[in-house]
């Protein structure tokens, strides 16, 4: 049984909802060094966040948001389905547990460095309750000019009507940026996020824009490890995906046996590698671009046709 | 962390999975009481995490001691895949009836673990068709139903079934105790009598779970550079040419890596320093880098818009009063302050550039 999801519904909502463009928001670790200064950064763009998490800062507030010690007190007042996740990664299986059994239908889990098997424990137990998770491990999720739930600068993102998928958080930033230059706006982007185990995996991501009328054609930016880009390759193909898709992947200079920064970026033999990625992306006629500023172009000529 | 053989041998003895008698020497005379322990003919064992060490000539026979004089050296100075040993297992030698294939692994597609078994070990699993696979339900032990399913498939008797049903959650427990991504037998060695015995051990341990196994951090081994560049948090790869790349991300960091080996360079250096740039965590990045001395160039690839520009430059200009670093320094810095940036720089070997590939082409034809 799987229900049928919807980001961008639990994101901005519907335009019959009262709260549309304004869903209520929570922050897991919002007193951190990195959640507050994204805290602000996101309020400032426009997410209407009404509480944070920290235990043992409860009756505190920052930036005019109230700061709870536990998620159950601070989504009493609201009905909240979206938590962002900023806690250290070793408090990351307790705090995404906590947020699932307390109603969160969407987890944004920023934190790097969260171990394989609190990932898998906390997919298994978001799966029996039918809860969402972005990450770990990812930059988080915009939609640009409305709102944004994650790490990213504002800068790169305009509306529009492409959709970026990216395994790097700062290549999504690099990407969107110059399809934003090259006048290619998004309607959202989101970040797969750099570990071996991922929440929303790319399959997974094309199936939330498959049928959106208001996504014209994708974008995904991945990178050497593992074999999602393989997986999607095979998915376009046999799925006779129609809309226009455009990849990159980074890492086809990169040695072999070699974490190359990012938990999921290494190669074993063929498996992971960027030719592997490449030559199947070709049978499945995607361009892949040799550079991010490349993406505008081959995005274009594919438009055309 | 790829853990060594007898690393990962060691990691099966505490689960009471059997492995061959073993000696590990580090230098000839060790090595010589070794073969005293153990006896003649034995096996040297090159210890490297690269793979393919039989192929590469890296596991030698040894009938003597003359044998063992020159094999010794020659393993011990060889390298594999740019990698030397620091040290070689001897070990004795495995009166084999059959040869077998089992291994759990994290199964990055389906995002759950995985059993791989077959009655055709010694060769990569790769290349074998006779295999099962099969995705395990839960991270705990696995069942003994689960367990027997795969035994039934190997073609043994019943005493030698159970065995190899114990064998596989004895496996199982220690995949899930020490948060391995793989752990690997090729070959598992039926002897005579049934026994089964692990003539070679694969396990890769999760970096990202180290901080809850302290038993296992014996056998991380960092380089000074690495460990100076995990103190501060960044990720630090020695790579073979002689241009640091400098970047803000991961993925950044690899597609400059691609950029210039396209523009015909070659990197010697990758550091990711991550999200959060201020003026000493480059500056820190800067000083790692300084420590390579093959590098005669710096590449500086930032995505800004978090990053303040005149921050950066004031790092790099730091290190340069200093005398951290000498080398030029190639920097692709955009956003804010980014003119206030370029003042700072003026009169330093720093150049600063709009697009990552005006900066990739001055580095390369320097």
């Amino acid at each position: 049984m799987s229900i049928k999801f919807d980001l961008l519904d639990i994101l901005i909502g519907n335009e019959n909802d009262k709260d549309y463009k304004n869903k209520p928001i929570i922050i897991q670790g919002i007193t951190g060094s990195f959640g507050s200064t994204h805290t602000k950064l996101m309020k400032g763009y426009g997410t209407n966040i009404v509480a944070g998490v920290t235990p043992g800062k409860g009756g505190h507030s920052f930036e005019d948001i109230p700061v709870f010690n536990t998620v159950a007190e601070s989504v009493k007042d609201n009905s909240v389905e979206i938590s962002g996740i900023f806690v250290p990664a070793p408090f990351f299986l307790n705090a995404a547990k906590e947020a699932i059994d307390n109603g969160i239908k969407l987890l944004v889990a920023i934190p790097e460095h969260v171990p394989i098997i609190d990932s898998i424990k906390v997919l298994e137990y978001a799966k029996k309750r039918g809860a969402k998770m972005i990450g770990p491990n990812t930059p988080g999720v915009i939609v640009p000019e409305i709102m944004k739930v994650g790490i990213m600068p504002a800068k790169p993102f305009t509306k529009g009507s492409t959709v970026v998928f990216s395994r790097s958080g700062t290549l999504m930033y690099e990407v969107s940026y110059t399809l934003s230059n090259a006048g290619y706006g998004q309607r959202f982007c989101l970040g797969i996020g750099g570990d071996p185990i991922n929440g929303t995996n790319l399959i997974e991501a094309f199936e939330l824009i498959k049928e959106r009328d208001d996504v014209e054609s994708i974008v995904v930016v991945g990178e050497i490890g593992g074999d999602a880009e393989e997986n999607l390759a095979e998915y376009i193909i046999s799925t006779n995906f129609s809309k226009p898709v455009v990849a990159y992947v980074a890492g086809r200079a990169a040695p072999k046996e070699k974490k190359m920064g990012h938990a999921g970026a290494i190669v074993y033999g063929n498996y992971g590698s960027a030719e592997s990625k490449v030559s199947n992306y070709s049978k499945a006629n995607v361009p892949v671009a040799k550079s991010p500023s490349e993406v505008p172009e081959l995005l274009k000529s594919k438009l055309k046709k | 962390m790829k853990l060594l053989e007898y690393q990962g041998k060691e990691l099966f003895k505490d689960y009471g999975i059997k492995v061959p008698n073993s000696y590990l020497a580090k230098n000839i005379e060790e090595a010589k009481k070794g073969a005293e322990k153990i006896g003649f003919p034995f096996v040297l064992k090159s210890q490297l995490t690269v793979g393919g060490r039989g192929k590469a000539g890296a596991i030698l026979k040894c009938k003597n001691e003359k044998e063992l004089e020159e094999k010794f050296e020659e393993l011990i100075n060889k390298e594999v895949k740019g990698e030397k040993p620091k040290s070689i297992l001897l070990e004795e030698m495995a009166d084999i009836k059959r040869e077998f294939y089992l291994s759990f692994f994290l199964n990055r597609t389906k995002r759950c673990y995985s059993i791989i078994a077959s009655s055709q070990g010694g060769i990569e699993i790769e290349s074998v068709d006779n295999k099962i696979i099969i995705d395990l339900p839960d991270v705990n032990e696995i069942s003994s139903e689960l367990a027997a399913d795969v035994a039934d498939k190997m073609n043994l008797t019943t005493n030698e079934k159970n065995t190899f049903i114990d064998l596989i959650q004895k496996l199982s427990k220690l995949i899930y105790e020490k948060e391995a991504e793989l752990a690997e037998i090729n070959p598992l060695a039926m002897l005579d009598g049934g026994k089964f015995v692990a003539l070679d051990a694969k396990v890769i341990i999760d970096d990202n779970a180290l901080f809850r196994h302290d038993d296992l951090k014996k056998y991380e081994e960092l380089s000074e550079l690495e460990s100076q560049a995990n103190n501060n948090g960044f990720s630090f790869v020695e790579l073979d040419g002689d241009m640091a790349i400098i970047g803000n991300g991961a993925g950044l960091v690899m597609s400059t890596l691609d950029m210039v080996s396209d523009a015909g360079g070659k990197a010697g250096a990758f550091l990711d320093f991550g999200g959060r740039a201020t003026t000493e965590s480059i500056y820190q990045a800067l000083k790692v880098i300084s420590k390579v001395n093959k590098i005669r160039a710096i590449l500086v690839n930032l995505f800004g818009g978090i990053v303040r520009t005149d921050l950066v430059a004031q790092a790099i200009l730091n290190a340069y009063n200093d005398g951290t670093i000498k080398v030029p320094v190639f920097a692709r810095i955009t956003g804010a302050e980014s003119e206030k940036a370029r003042e700072l720089l003026n009169n330093s070997k720093a150049r600063l550039f709009n697009t990552v590939e005006e900066a990739i082409n001055a580095a390369v034809q320097y």
